[in-house]
This record gives structure tokens, C-alpha cells and sequence, in this order.
């Protein structure tokens, strides 16, 4: 090695360091940078008891109060219907697949799972209209909007439950049919509570990506400022949503007018950019606790 | 009972012979059937996805077929959308689609690499655990929040790099369309953010399963940490790389709520290549145009879009396990 | 209620491979058989035939006959469930349920079976049980404590209990030995000493000395070569096995001269 080669390849080295480095942070940036401006747009909206206690009814950009608690109950109601659908089904077939999936249906199964899990939320949102709406000729509601979520839900619940029960020991399945336990009473009693900890981790983090999904909304279901916990009829809020709305009310710039004692036209404090945020905060915090508390709940099941 | 265990005691003298032995009964006694019955049904849960991506695929074809039947204009090939008067033509939305697709790979990919890298290779062992956990955490952020943060936050402050960029206007990609925030360009940014994680995700998986034995032959030569990553990691991580990015393409392809709210209408006109020019996707388009869902026509005209976009992304996640798997084969 | 065990020609397939060929052996009730030969001759998948465990690998396939007191275990009508609840097995190694408390872990294959026993019952079979595994003087304070919590030695008792709580007729034993230190081993032989009074005992071991300390009888299996069916050399009493073997390859294992 001579010298002017060592220095080039030290050279080298150094810069793909920087660069690498470099990358690493670039790619923190817009992560806290985001956190950054939802928290600090946000908090004092979610600091208020108001906050989590009343809903948007009757309260305008240009009024100040009202809360969040309609969009919080109805994400609650459309994500609590999708995960009681998806969390069986996806249970069974992950059981399916791992412990009596042999030959093409089983491959056919695995294939169509690959294929949900590249579904586009929109495409979900349309399916379920073209199959509730255009052909049943039902109305827009809250249920439907749970429905295209169990597109989207399945596939995550399907592929963990598979990763996690591909984790339990054979030897564990033997040891029970060894005593002449029935296959399916292994699989109920042996190898789903010993997975069980996985199996919370793969339910959360399904729960965590459909909770703050938007695009059904968008076509499934109108937004109502007010309570509405009916999921089967009536227009509903969801977290989604109301930034959806809220961001609608922006107005050009944030800025809104209104009219003084004289009639004449003054910029006004507009209410809709703390709504938007703090409701951003809200879900944010509710998706990131739920994936702190999935990732837990898997360490706990790997050791 | 008592009998059972003086025994089972090691010194136990032999027990006297015991009653007749009783009869086997080895038959089946009803197990059969639950078991049957069980596989059945967790059979049956696997029918159902199978039978949900037919039916996805199915309700679209069927319902989309009636709008291409009256369409006055070539539905791949048009320009125009004009719902009401039966005008389909996707060649604008494809045309946003990808491009912003292309401007968030252009962006995200390297970075990702750049990330995983560090991650796998650079970043002392206790950290990288967290660290990768962080960036985890960037893809559980919804996409509504990206949309909002991305236009009244990052979007403005795109605009200089925008404004510096499109100095270069000859070239037609760059021309200066008028457009402030809203564009293909801030949309590709935000896409980027939110894609990082997925191809971080896969790039880092490839590399931590780079073989010690290679590794540690590079090192024996003599191989810079740089050199050793261009030997070793990068070439063993290659199918990784691209598994992940087409994974991220598929997403970004589908993506909706954050370019609905980025993107800006442009205005109808003549036909504009710029990355600095607003635009609709197929997801954007469908997504607000959800109001025009009134006849079975005009719906089936975006259920007939949303049948393009559900096989593109097909495609992409197809070509993206098909490496995977000559991946893991290899 | 100890069985005999008869194997009649009997081939074990995976897939297309051919693993064992040919076996026929007589297994006397009330008795401790031993399998030895060298690895990879197939005296686990003869062991795991005994009880139909062979069939949940893919792809497994036995032709022959095996009976249990002159009763076809592979015929028609027969339910592999039931048959595993005669026959009992024990692995090499230790693979107590690791959700379950030892308590539950002994009391395991009844709470998992059709009928239900009252709480006295279950409470009686675990006593008896952990007593005849030798391992009740050890856990009686700790009987709710996950039965991983246990030492190497004391889980495999502890899967000795839980095997013999659903009171099998026959025991198979997948060298139980194998993972344990010398006292476990010899807890475990003692153990096996015991229960052969009640029990018909196959065990496959890898050390010449405790086939030669626990059996009565010796069955001992070879493979010509890599890739070759495995086969049975000879079974006999263990002490004319050990002390004047009929066929050479016997003669030069259990001698060390083997390959
Ligand atoms: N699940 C399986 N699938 C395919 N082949 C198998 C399987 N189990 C065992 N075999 C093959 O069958 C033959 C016999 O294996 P077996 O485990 O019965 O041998 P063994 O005598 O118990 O060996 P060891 O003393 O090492 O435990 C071997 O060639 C082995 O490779
Ligand atoms: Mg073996």
C-alpha cells in the first residue's frame, strides 16, 4: 500500500462516514421536526378538561370552545367494530397457515394476504362503496368506514399472528399431542397462550395503523360536529375526520374576518388551526402509545 | 390410590399382579370430529380472504365496466376526466402518480440506505435498537398528519428550493408553472418522509443478516468500514434494497390522504410535465371527488381509476416479494 | 395397566426417503426396553411410531404393523388421540408448557381432555404423580411457580409427571437423559427403575452404561451407510446383548470399534 492510496482510501472512508452520518440525521429531521410543531400547535387545546369532554356542536371557527370528545368516541366505535371482525378472522387464518396450511389453498391463502396487504386504503374505501352503496344502495354511516378498515386490518393481524406462532417450539405441540391432546386443543390451549403476548403486540399495531386512516372517511361516512354514537346511521366524527374538517375551515392564510360594533370587517382569532392541531396531537398520542405499548408487550413475548 | 404409591416408592417390593388387565379402547371417541371441525373452520377464515381479494378486484371490474362502456374517450390514453360528460381518459392522474412516486423514491432511497447503514453498521450496538425503533415510530404516524404538516408547515419553506431548482427551466420537469405551495414536488417530499421508514425497515433487515464470515474476511484484507460496507454489505443487501423500495413505491403509489391535502386542482389547460406544477393522483382524485359518486356511470368511472391504481400497486408489491424471495433463495 | 408391544415389518418413510426398514420386535410388558445405535439410524422414528407422534411430521408414512396386546395401532378405526393417550412419551429435552405453573403443567393432559375432574381429583393425581417422579419433595412449597422455574433435571421429571398423570400403559423415553447433568441422570434412572412395576418402558439412550444399568431387554439398530434405511441388528436380554452379542456389528458398537 503507498502512501497517496492510503490517503485516498482514508479519504473514502471518512466521507462515507459523514455521508452516512448525515443521512441518519436528515432522516431524524422531519420526524421531530413533525412532533415538534403538532406538540407545540396542540397542547394547549388538549390541556383543557373541555377538550376531552364536549364535542364540535354549534361552536364555529370564529367561536372559541368545544372539544373532541365526538371524534374521539366514533374513531373509538369504527376502529372497536373493524378490530372485532379483523382480530378473529386474522387469528384463524394465521392459525391456518401455520399450524394446517399444506398445498395450493394454503399458498393460494398466503397470496391472497399479499395481496391485502398492498391494497390502497382509497381502493378499500371504494370497494366497500361500490359494494354497500352502489349495489345495496345503503346510506353513508359509520359501519361501512369500519368495514374498509377490516381491509387494511387483516393482513397486519394475519402476518404477525403467523410470525408469532412460527415462534412457538414444535417441541411444545408434540408434548401435548404426546399426552393425547386433540391437535385443536393444542392449538387453542398450547400454542395461543404461549404466543400470547405476540399475538397483543400484532392486535395493537393493527389497531395503531387503522386508527388514524382517513381515506374512508373521506367516501364512507359524512362528518358531524356533534355526538352521533350511532355507528349504523348518521353522519360521524372520527379524529381523522375532524382534521379533515378542520382544515377545511382554515380558510386562505388562517386568518379570519368578522364584523365589529360598526359593521366593519376585522381580522378575528380563528379557532380552526388549534383545533386542527390539537386534534393531530390527540391521534398522535393515541397511535404512539398503542405502538410503546405493542412493542412492550412483544419484548415481553421474545424473552 | 394408596396401593399407587407405595408402588411408585423405589424400593417397593413388586407388586402383586394386578386385576385383569382392561380393554383397550383405542377407537375414535368424538376428537376426530372437533379436529375436523376446527381445521374446517380456521380453513374456512383462510377462504374468506380469498374470497375478500376476489371480491375486491370483481366489484370493482363489474362496477367500473359499465362507465367504460359509455366513454367517449380513450380511457387509457385521454387526457381528459369530464364526468359529465362521460369523458374518462387517466393518462393525467397516471401521469401525477408517478411522478410524484419518482420524486419521493429519488429522495427517500438513498436516504434509506444512508439510514440503514448507519444503523446497522455505524451506530454502536446499544443504540441501534432504540434508534431503529424511532425511526419505526415515523412510519405509525397517520398520513392525515403528514398531509397537514407537509402543506402549512414544510410546503412554504420547500419554496426556495422550488424557486432554485426551477432556474433551470429548459428543462420541461422544471418549468416554472406560477404554482406557491402545492405542488407535485412538496408532495413528493412529504411521500418521501413517509416512505423512509418502510425501505429503512427492509434495507436494515438485508444488512444485519450480512454473513459474519464475509464481514469478517473484508476485514481481514485490510477493508475500511467503508470499503467493507461497498464489499460486503452493499452487494449481499442488494435485493433487500430493492425489495424495500418497491414496497415504499407501492405505498407511495396508493397513498391518498396527505396528497388530497397537499396537492393543489390545477387549473384545466394545456398539459404541463413540471414537478412544480399542482396535480391529482388517482388516489387524490378519487378522494375528493366523492361527492360526484351520484350515478352508477360517474362512480363507475372512479371505481374504474381505483381498479388502475389497485393494479399498479399489485404489480409493485408483486415484483417487490418476487425479489424478496430470490432474495432469501439466494 | 403395562402392555406389550409387537412390531411387525415395519418401514418408516420421510417422503420419499426411506429412514428405517424392516423392523419386527417384540417389546414384553412390565419391562424397560433400551434402542441404541448410532445416530441417524432411526430409533427416534421407531419410538415415535410406538404412539403415532411419527405422522405429525409432513410427509411421514409408516408401512408394517404395530400392536398394543395384539391390537393394530395403524389400523382403520384407530384414533391417533387415543393411542397417544396410552402411550406416553418423554423427549430429550425438558419441554414443560411454558404458560403453566408446575401444578398445571402435571395436571395438563386431564384439564385437557373431554371429561372434567373435580378439584380433589386433580389435586390427588398431581400428588401421586410428582411422588412417583421423585420430584414431589422438591416443589410441594412451589407448586404455582412457572414450571420453567425448575433446574434442567427437575423439568424433565416434572415432564416424567405430567406424562405419566394421564396413567398411560406404555412410556417411551427419547433419550430423557441426554441435556441432564450425572445426579439428574441418575434421579431419572432410579426414577425409571420404579416405574417399569406399572409401566412398559422404551427408552432410547446413547450411552452404552445406562442402557446396560436400566433395561432388561436391548434392541440395537445400524445403518449401512449415509442415506441407507436404518435397520435392526439384534434384540435380545440386555446382559447377552451386552456380554455376548450374535453379530458382529453389535459386538464392535457397544466395543467403541464402531466406524
Ligand atoms: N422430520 C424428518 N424429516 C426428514 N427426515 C427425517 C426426519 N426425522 C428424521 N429423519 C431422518 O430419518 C433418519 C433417522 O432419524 P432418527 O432421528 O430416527 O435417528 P436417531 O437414531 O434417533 O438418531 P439420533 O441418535 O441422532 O437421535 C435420519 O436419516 C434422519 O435424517
Ligand atoms: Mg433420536
Amino acid at each position: 500500500m503507498n502512501a497517496t492510496l492510503g490517503a485516498r482510501r482514508r479519504a473514502a472512508d471518512r466521507t462515507a462516514t459523514v455521508l452516512i452520518t448525515g443521512c441518519f440525521l436528515l432522516g431524524l429531521v422531519p420526524l421531530v421536526w413533525l412532533l415538534y410543531t403538532v406538540a407545540s400547535k396542540g397542547w394547549h387545546m388538549v390541556v383543557t378538561s373541555e377538550w376531552w369532554l364536549q364535542s364540535q356542536r354549534g361552536v364555529g371557527f370564529r367561536d372559541p370552545g368545544g372539544g373532541a370528545l365526538h371524534a374521539i368516541v366514533g374513531t373509538a366505535e369504527q376502529v372497536a367494530l373493524c378490530a372485532a371482525i379483523s382480530v378473529p378472522v386474522g387469528l384463524l387464518v394465521g392459525v391456518y397457515l401455520v399450524e394446517y396450511g399444506r398445498g395450493t389453498f394454503a399458498r393460494v391463502t398466503s397470496f391472497a394476504v399479499d395481496v391485502l396487504t398492498g391494497i390502497p386504503s382509497i381502493v378499500a374505501a371504494l370497494f366497500v362503496y361500490a359494494v354497500a352503496i352502489t349495489t345495496l344502495g345503503g346510506q353513508r354511516a359509520g359501519w361501512l368506514v369500519s368495514l374498509a378498515l377490516v381491509v387494511l386490518m387483516l393482513p397486519v393481524i394475519v402476518r404477525s399472528t403467523e410470525e408469532m406462532l412460527r415462534l412457538v417450539p414444535d417441541e411444545l405441540r408434540e408434548a401435548s399431542y404426546a399426552l393425547g391432546v386433540p391437535k385443536w386443543k393444542t392449538v387453542v390451549k398450547v400454542v395461543v397462550p404461549t404466543a400470547f403476548s405476540g399475538l397483543v403486540t400484532g392486535v395493537l399495531l393493527g389497531v395503531a395503523r387503522v386508527a388514524g386512516e382517513t381515506a374512508p372517511l373521506l367516501i364512507l361516512v359524512g362528518y358531524a360536529s356533534g355526538m352521533n354514537t350511532d355507528l349504523f346511521a348518521g353522519f360521524q366524527a372520527s379524529l381523522p375526520g375532524m382534521i379533515n374538517d378542520q382544515f377545511v375551515n382554515l380558510g386562505s392564510g388562517g386568518q379570519a374576518y368578522g364584523l365589529d360594533a360598526n359593521g366593519n370587517r376585522v381580522p378575528i382569532h380563528n379557532f380552526a388551526p388549534d383545533r386542527l392541531w390539537g386534534a393531530a396531537l390527540t391521534l398522535i398520542v393515541i397511535v404512539l402509545v398503542l405502538n410503546l405499548v405493542a412493542r412492550l408487550a412483544g419484548r415481553r413475548a421474545r424473552t | 390410590m394408596a396401593a399407587r404409591v407405595r408402588v411408585a416408592a423405589p424400593e417397593a417390593a413388586p407388586a402383586p399382579d394386578p386385576a385383569p388387565v382392561p380393554p383397550l379402547r383405542l377407537t375414535g371417541s368424538g376428537t376426530a370430529r372437533a379436529d375436523r371441525l376446527f381445521a374446517a373452520v380456521t380453513r374456512g377464515a383462510g377462504g374468506f380472504v380469498v374470497v375478500l381479494v376476489l371480491l375486491v378486484a370483481g366489484f370493482l371490474a363489474v362496477k367500473a365496466a359499465p362507465a367504460l362502456r359509455v366513454d367517449r374517450v380513450n380511457f387509457l390514453t385521454s387526457r381528459t376526466w369530464d364526468v359529465a360528460g362521460h369523458r374518462f381518459g387517466i393518462v393525467d392522474m397516471l401521469w401525477a402518480t408517478v411522478t410524484v412516486s419518482a420524486v419521493a423514491m429519488v429522495i427517500a432511497l438513498p436516504l434509506a440506505v444512508g439510514v440503514a447503514l448507519f444503523i446497522t453498521q455505524y451506530a454502536p450496538r446499544r443504540l441501534a435498537r432504540p434508534v431503529a425503533h424511532v425511526v419505526d415510530l415515523l412510519a405509525a404516524i397517520p398520513s392525515i398528519v403528514y398531509g397537514i404538516w407537509g402543506i402549512l408547515v414544510l410546503a412554504p419553506l420547500l419554496r426556495p428550493v422550488q424557486d432554485a431548482l426551477g432556474s433551470a427551466h429548459w428543462i420541461p420537469l422544471f418549468g416554472n408553472e406560477g404554482y406557491s405551495t402545492g405542488t407535485i414536488f412538496d408532495g413528493g417530499v412529504v411521500l418521501a418522509v413517509m416512505i423512509l421508514p418502510i425501505i429503512t425497515a427492509v434495507a436494515r433487515d438485508v444488512f444485519e443478516r450480512t454473513p459474519v464470515a464475509h464481514l469478517e474476511a473484508a476485514r481481514a484484507l485490510g477493508a475500511t468500514r467503508w470499503e467493507t460496507i461497498r464489499l460486503t454489505v452493499l452487494p449481499h443487501g442488494r435485493s433487500g434494497i430493492v425489495s424495500g423500495a418497491m414496497l415504499g413505491l407501492g405505498r407511495a403509489l396508493g397513498e391518498t390522504v396527505a396528497l388530497y391535502l397537499i396537492l393543489s386542482k390545477p387549473p384545466a389547460g394545456p398539459f404541463s410535465p413540471s414537478l412544480f406544477a399542482g396535480g391529482e393522483t388517482f388516489a387524490s382524485k378519487i378522494a375528493s371527488n366523492a361527492a360526484e359518486f351520484s350515478t352508477p356511470t360517474q362512480t363507475g368511472a372512479y371505481l374504474a381509476a381505483g381498479l388502475v391504481l389497485f393494479a399498479l400497486t399489485f404489480v409493485v408489491n408483486a415484483v417487490a416479494r418476487w425479489i424478496a424471495r430470490r432474495g432469501d433463495a439466494a | 395397566m403395562a402392555r406389550r408391544i409387537e412390531i411387525k415389518d415395519l418401514d418408516i418413510h420421510y417422503g420419499r426417503f426411506c429412514a428405517v426398514r424392516g423392523v419386527t420386535l417384540s417389546v414384553p410388558a412390565r419391562s424397560v426396553t433400551a434402542f441404541i445405535g448410532p445416530s441417524g439410524c432411526g430409533k427416534s422414528s421407531v419410538l415415535r411410531t410406538l404412539n403415532r407422534m411419527h405422522e405429525v411430521v409432513p410427509g411421514a408414512r409408516v408401512e408394517g404393523n404395530v400392536l398394543l396386546d395384539g391390537e393394530d395401532i395403524y389400523a382403520r378405526d384407530i384414533d391417533p388421540v387415543a393411542v397417544r393417550r396410552t402411550v406416553g412419551m418423554v423427549f430429550q429435552r425438558p419441554n414443560p408448557f411454558p404458560t403453566m405453573s408446575i401444578y398445571d403443567n402435571v395436571a395438563a393432559g386431564l384439564k385437557l381432555d373431554k371429561r372434567r375432574l373435580k378439584r380433589s381429583e386433580l389435586d390427588d393425581v398431581v400428588l401421586r404423580s410428582l411422588r412417583a417422579a421423585n420430584l414431589w419433595d422438591e416443589v410441594r412449597d412451589r407448586l404455582h411457580k412457572p414450571g420453567a422455574s425448575l433446574s434442567g433435571g427437575q423439568q424433565q421429571r416434572l415432564c416424567i409427571a405430567r406424562a405419566i398423570a394421564v396413567e398411560p400403559d406404555v412410556l417411551l423415553m427419547d433419550e430423557p437423559c441426554s441435556a441432564l447433568d450425572p445426579i439428574s441422570t441418575l434421579a431419572i434412572e432410579d426414577l425409571i427403575g420404579s416405574l417399569k412395576e406399572r409401566y412398559t418402558i422404551v427408552i432410547v439412550t446413547h450411552n452404552m452404561q445406562q442402557a446396560a444399568r436400566v433395561s432388561d431387554r436391548t434392541a440395537f439398530f445400524t445403518l449401512a451407510g449415509v442415506g441407507q434405511p436404518g435397520e435392526l441388528v439384534e434384540d435380545g436380554d440386555t446382559q447377552q446383548i451386552f456380554g455376548n452379542p450374535r453379530d458382529r456389528r453389535t459386538e464392535d458398537y457397544i466395543s467403541g470399534r464402531f466406524g
